[in-house]
Parts: C-alpha cells; structure tokens; sequence
C-alpha cells in the first residue's frame, strides 16, 4: 500500500496535536509495510533572522527537519514544500505574518535539496496561499505512485482533491477539527466550503471522535456510511524517567497547556482558578501556551489579584513541555469544543491525574480522568480542589490511568486506518 | 429430608447529592432527597409490594409449610416509615402468619465489623431493638452486611446472644466443602453457620432470564428438578438472595413474578422436601465439619472478599477518614451528628467509589448514582469534611474556640457557616 499523505510538521517544530497525530499515525503506517510520500508545508525560519541564514535553512535537507532520527525513514519519503501554513492559523493571523515577511524583505526560497520548488510566492491571504500550496499537489501527484491519498484537515483538502482529479486515487480526509470547533459560532463560510468540499470529495472521512462525527453529519450533510471514528492515540514516553521532576509536596501545581483560544476554554481556568484559590491559597496554576486570547487571560488574572500564584509561560516546546507536565500535580482541559484533545494523554503518560470536559473528544476514550462541564465552573474547582487535597485520588486516578493507556495505542489507529484504506482501494 | 431455606434482603441505602466544596460549611443537607424516595417509591411498587402481598398469600395457602426469612436494614426502614409505610405494615402482615423470620444485621448496613467492634456492638443492638418493635421478634440468626465473615466476628456475634450466622457458601469459606450442610464456626461451637447456595441463589438473581437472549427463562418446575438432582447429600440448601431481585432486579415481565408463585408448591412436590427459616434448620441438624475462616470474606463480586467496598486506595481513604471520626462523635455526644456519621456508614458510599471492573461497565455501575467512583468519593469526601468542621464547631463551642482543620486544607478564614452568605 503506498500513501501520498497531505501532513503537518511533525514535534516539536510545531504546536499543537495535528503534528504529533501525523507523526505518530505515519510512524505506525509504516510499521504495517505502508509506504508513505509525506507531502509538508515547510516555512522560512522567523523573519528577525537575517537573509543569509534562511537561504541556508532553506536548503536543509529533510533530513534536518527533526525527522532523521525516525527509525520508519525507509518506507517514508518527505516532501516539505515552501509555504506559511501551519496548523491552526487564522485569516488575520496570516495577514499579519505576510506583512512581517513582505517588510522584512523575505521572498519564499525554494531550490533543491528537499524543499519543493513551488511555482510562485506566498499569496497576500490565507485561503489564496491554501490555493497555491494546492498547485503542488498537481505537480506531485503527476510524479509519483501511489493507491491512497490522505489529506489533514482543511488547508490540505484542496491539495488532496487536485490529487484526486490528476490520478484518479480515492481521497481520505481526515478530520481533526472543524472551523466551528475553532472559531466558536460559525466561522469563516469559506473555510467551511472548503471543508464541505473535501468531506464531498473525498471517498471516505475519518473523524476523531464521535462527537465531530456528529457535526459532520448534522453540519456537512455528509453520509454517515461515508464517516469512520478513529480516535488518536498517545504513545509511550521513552524518556520520561528523565524528566521526573521532583515534585514539591507542600506547592501543588495546577496545569492548562494548549492553545490559549475560545476553543480551549483557558476562561474558565482562570475563574476556576480564583475559587480554588480562595480556598487553598497555597496552589500554583500555570497556563503554558500563546493565543489570541493570552492578553485577556493576563489582564482577567490581574483584575482578580490572582499574578503571584498564577503564572504564564508563553509557548513552550520539546523539553520544556515534558519537564511542564512532569512538574505539575493536575492537568486540566476545560475544551469548549474539543474535536479530540490529545494532551491529556500525554499528561496521563507522565502521570498527571486530569480534568477535562465532559464535551472533549478525548472524554470517548479514558474512562479514568475527572470529567466536567467546561462552563461549571464550581465543579472544575470543586474537582481541582478535591485532586489537591486527597492524595489517594490521584493515585486512585493514576493507578487506574496507566493501565488504560496502554489500550490506547496509535498501532491501533493505525491499523483502521489501513482498513479504511483497504475498503476504498477495493476494485 | 433436605431443607430449603429462603432468606431475602431488603435494603436501600440514603443516597448523597452532589455535594460540592462549595458546599461545606454552608449546607448540611448530604441526602438527595428526591432521588431517594422517587427510587424507594419505585422499588415497592415493582417489587415489596406486590412480592410481599404474593408471599403472603402463598404462605396462607400452604398452611404453615411455606417458611422464609427476611433482613431488613435501618436504612430502608427509616426511609420506608417516611415515604411508604404501606410496606412496613406488608411485612407485618408476613410476621403475624408466624412463619417469616426477621433477621439481625447492622442497623446502617455498614462495615462497622471492620473498624470498630463498639460501633459494631451499637448497630446490632439498634437494629435488635427496631426489628421487635416493628414485627415482635428478637432474633437469634445474625446476618452481616453483604455476608461479610470471619471467625473473629463470630466471637463478637455469639458475644451478642446469636446463635446462627450466615456466610457466603464460597471457596474462601467451605474449600472444597459442600454449601448444603450445616456448620459449626471455629472458636464457637456452639453456633451455626449456614451457608449460601450460590449456583442455586444465583440461578434465580443473575441468571433468570438466561445466560443469552435465546434461552427462556427458569420456570418454578425447572428449579425443582435441578434442586432434587442436587439434593441426595444436602441437608439445608440456602438460597439467600435480594428481595429486589423479585421485580426490580428482575423485571415482572420476565415472569419471576410467576416463578415465585410457583417455587413453594413445585418444591413441596419433590419427596422429603420442606422449608425452614435459617434458625429452624440450624437447630434441625446436627454440625457435619467446623469452618475456619481466618480473613474476611462476602457475598460480593467473583473475589468474594472486602474489595468491593474497601479495594482501592480511595475507599480504604475514605473509610478511614470516616472512622478516625469515631472519637470526636462520641465526645460531641450529639443524636443527630451520630446518626448522620451512621448514614454515612452504610457500605452503598464504599461500592460507588469502586474502580474495579467500572470500566466493563458492569452490576457496579448499574447501581451507581455517580457518573464515576471518582465523584462518588469527591462528593463523599466534601460531605466528611463538612460534618467534621461541624463536630469542631460544636466541640469548640464548649471550650470557646472555633476550628475549621480539615485534613489538607487551610481556609483564609473562620468562619462559622452560619454567619457566611
């Protein structure tokens, strides 16, 4: 079986879970003999470094691009392609970094080694540069062999149909989150199109959870025969052992990590926090992540006189977010609207005991964490309160934790991944 | 000539709203009163009523022939004075025919046998009392929460006057030994111990309907045949089972209703065969082998130990922290903190909070009114910590200080709840 698959950069170049979720269900592709063309958006390092370096940094090889140490590198062939998407950007966000590059005098580099030569510049908006980054897809799928096209989320359905059109393969797309989940109420109606389309295109859609299943159907009008749950999955940390902070049992410390958007619910944090506090006011809450809602977030904690117990740590990544979840007593996620939400499985895998909404896709899956209503405030600071206070619930929770995770595997995912393959592929 | 002998529970626990930590200090009010009564309303139309009424007929009919036992908790019959009294004057009505047996248990239903012998001692006496004066017997079997056993409590029994007490016919209490005989306790010879019969009691309370759809359900002649195929060597075959198994447990539509109408006659059919209530048929056969049983075992689950109830680390928490209390409770000598530590005794609080299995989503979760363990013991655990905060102020009240240390947590300020908002 051989995949051309539409990604995203894999950790910790990136944020977010739709990196770690491509990484993980290629990884596992090709341990099952699945072959995989890798197709990535690959942008120009930040604007403040100067001209010279990004010429270079451009050319790197993909080897450098953090997938070299991949033992699966055999059946997987990388083609980053010179492009400013990245997972979760808005329209203003990209109009904003569009005007940085266009000021600080960037022009996309795109040559040999294992960038892909696009056939022209960044595009002034967001849905146009989704268009553009399509264009590619014609050209590659014109090239290569393959039985299966994959394409994640949104920005890369459009790449996924002209591949679709040029080869006459079946299109899986598969949905991580949808604009309603990101933006709250409706959404941008162009990002919706599209994501209507590629559902429409596509000859089957894999949905993360069942509770994004749902609005496929009841929003997209899609066939339900047409939608498979396959749910992410979190895998084994290999060195957690290192990074077994010593806890300090006098100072618990409460944890948000992930983007600070509407979606995340990072609000009800905050207000939960305040109550915890009133009552225990020797815990520590830490909201670890960038957002367009992190000015609101620092000015509400202010207003409540909550900064010296309360603390912001901008975006953090590789190590620091392992060192982050090992550090802290409590993860909670109170997801406004969570299509999966794979973080708390990793905070289980360091052996944080979690809280997240009873809404989150996640919630379908583990069995063993604290399920609240993210607008219930009283009951997420109830149930902080209760983790932070009774030992043996945390290690009720955790005991309980560590023998659910190992059921949910990305080996698996991947496996129904491969059967859907299977099912479309059939003459 | 082998007995058979009937003995039902009937027993519903006081059920805890969700009780936040917002909550402590400002109410007192742990019970879910509406789920509570809507459940007991629920439990007699389906089952006591009717059951008993059957029972009742059927034991009008046979003359004297048909004999069971009953035990019925503090618990129900507090709940069942209240908001179905109809029911209490039911088992009356069975008293009065001379032919049921009322059995002792701890009034609250609760695990007082492992923590505290006094508290244990207390419970029996309060049920004592309560079963004679609602239905005229003070009664010589005892019967302990969920068939929890061992020789030790025995001594503590038999200290209390009883003569009979029931265990679980398991492995952990007969080994190899056959249910169906009767037994002397190690350390007591002169008591006896029944014990259940579990494949015939579950027969009926699990497996009614059929192992899967397709088999029909067990009908009364059914039973007896297998009952007579087993019964050669058997003296006494216990079936102890719950009373809501008629009913509720089991639906009418299942036809246990008709089963149960069936059971006395199609039993009295076979040659030899008669009923006795558990007292009855320990003083109709003479002891065949002495039971040693050194740890605690019950009637619950396949481990047929205390794990159902005090298996994790929460519940074993729990538990703890509710009997560290005992102490302080006694000092305030207060009737109504007393009884509402009692409540909280009850060994329902323990099995909502058990992970074991929750995941299959089996019988635990069935009667769980907590979406998980984990909010059984958060809310179990607010509720603890608001009687206790209570018992302080009553104690600091006395000595003119007011202390609000509850385990790990420091509130900014004291405040006495009833000066909050």
């Amino acid at each position: 079986m051989r995949v051309l698959m539409f990604g995203w950069e894999f950790p910790p170049h990136i944020s977010g879970g739709l990196g770690t979720a491509c990484q993980e269900i290629t990884r596992a592709l090709t341990r099952r003999k699945v072959q995989v063309t890798f197709v990535v958006p690959k942008a120009p390092p930040a604007p403040r470094q100067s001209p010279v370096h990004l010429v270079s940094a451009a050319d790197v090889p993909a080897g450098d691009t953090g997938y070299a140490t991949e033992s699966f590198l055999q059946r997987l062939d990388i083609r980053p392609v010179a492009s400013l998407l990245r997972p979760y950007l808005t329209v203003p966000e990209y109009r904003q970094m569009t005007e940085c590059s266009t000021a600080a005098g960037i022009a996309p580099q795109s040559r040999h080694g294992g960038v892909f030569s696009s056939p022209s510049t960044y595009s002034p908006d967001l849905l146009a540069e989704v268009a553009r980054y399509s264009n590619v897809a014609e050209i590659l799928s014109a090239k290569e062999h393959f039985d299966v096209i994959h394409a994640h989320d949104w920005m890369t359905f459009l790449a996924g149909i002209r591949a679709k059109r040029v080869s006459g393969r079946p299109l899986v797309v598969h949905i991580h989150s949808l604009e309603c989940d990101r933006s709250g109420a409706g959404g941008n109606p162009d990002i919706v199109h599209i994501e209507k389309l590629g559902m429409e295109a596509a000859d089957h859609v894999i949905a993360v959870s069942h509770y994004t299943r749902q609005q496929i159907l009841e929003r997209y009008g899609i066939a339900p025969e047409k939608v498979t749950v396959i749910h992410n999955a979190v895998s084994r940390r290999r060195a957690r052992a290192e990074y077994r902070v010593e806890r300090n049992p006098d100072e618990k410390i409460v944890l948000f990590l992930g983007r600070i958007t509407f979606q995340k619910g990072p609000d009800y944090f905050v207000e939960a926090a305040s109550r915890v506090l009133a009552r225990m006011p020797d815990a520590r809450f830490v909201m670890a992540g960038v957002g367009d809602m992190l000015p609101r977030m620092i000015e509400r904690v202010a207003e409540l006189r909550l900064g010296h117990r309360f603390h912001f740590t901008g975006f953090l990544k590789g190590q620091d977010v392992e060192r982050m979840y090992a550090m802290s007593d409590l993860y909670v996620m109170p997801s406004v609207s969570e299509p999966f939400g794979i973080s708390p499985l990793e905070a289980m895998a360091y052996d944080v005991p979690v809280i997240v909404s009873r809404h989150a896709g996640v919630s379908e899956v583990i069995r063993h964490a604290l399920k609240v209503d993210f607008w219930n405030v009283d009951e997420i600071a109830d149930k902080i309160l209760s983790v932070l206070q009774h030992p043996a619930l945390s290690a009720e929770l955790l005991r309980n934790s560590r023998q659910e995770l190992r059921t949910i595997c990305w080996n698996v995912a991947a496996g129904r991944i491969l059967d859907v393959y299977r099912r479309i592929t059939r003459p | 000539m082998p007995s058979l002998c009937l003995y039902f529970q009937v027993h519903q626990p006081i059920r805890l709203r969700r009780y936040t930590f917002f909550d402590i200090g400002k109410s007192s009010e742990y019970a879910d009163q509406a789920s509570n009564r809507s459940i007991l309303k629920r439990v007699s139309g389906k089952c006591y009523l009717p059951a008993a009424s059957l029972l009742h007929r059927l034991i009008r009919s046979h003359h004297g022939k048909f004999r069971l036992a009953f035990s019925l908790s503090g618990t129900v019959l507090d709940q069942l004075e209240q908001s179905a009294p109809e029911v209490i004057h039911a088992f009356q009505r069975l008293a009065r025919t001379g032919c049921v047996e009322f059995l002792n248990e701890t009034y609250y239903h609760s695990l007082a046998c492992v923590y505290s012998p006094d508290e244990f001692a207390a419970q029996v006496q309060q049920h004592r009392e309560r079963i004679h004066k609602l239905f005229g017997q003070y009664a010589t079997t005892f019967r302990n929460t969920e068939l929890i056993y061992r020789d030790a409590l025995v001594r503590e029994v038999a200290n209390l006057g009883y003569r009979v007490i029931l265990a679980e016919g398991a492995a952990p209490v007969l080994r190899r030994r056959s249910p169906d005989k009767v037994y002397r306790p190690s350390g007591c010879p002169g008591l006896r111990v029944p014990t259940r019969n579990c494949r015939f009691s579950d027969d009926i309370a699990f497996r009614f309907t059929g192992r899967n759809s397709h088999s029909s359900p067990l009908t009364a002649g059914l039973f007896a045949e297998r009952l007579q195929r087993a019964s050669r060597k058997a003296q006494v075959i216990n079936l102890f089972m719950d009373f809501e198994t008629f009913g509720e447990h089991q639906w009418a539509e299942t036809g246990i209703m008709n089963f149960l109408r069936d059971l006395p006659a199609a039993v009295l059919a076979l040659p030899g065969f008669c009923f006795q209530t558990p007292a009855e048929a320990a003083a109709a056969y003479p002891a065949t082998a002495t039971l040693k049983v050194p740890r605690f075992t019950s009637w619950a689950d396949t481990e047929r130990d205390l794990s159902a109830w005090l298996g994790n680390t929460m519940q074993r928490d729990a538990a703890k922290s509710l009997y560290e209390m005992e102490p302080a409770i006694r000092a305030a000598s207060n009737p109504d903190l007393l009884h509402i530590w009692r409540l909280l005794q009850t060994s329902d609080h323990f099995y909502y909070m058990c992970t074991k299995h929750w995941s299959d989503g089996d019988v635990h979760k069935y009667f769980n009114p907590f979406p998980s363990p984990y909010d059984a013991y958060i809310t179990y655990m607010n509720v603890l910590a608001d009687l206790h905060s209570r018992i302080q102020l009553k104690a600091g009240r006395r000595d003119g200080t007011v202390s609000h240390g509850i385990r790990h947590y420091r509130r900014p300020k004291a405040v006495p709840p009833d000066e909050q908002d």
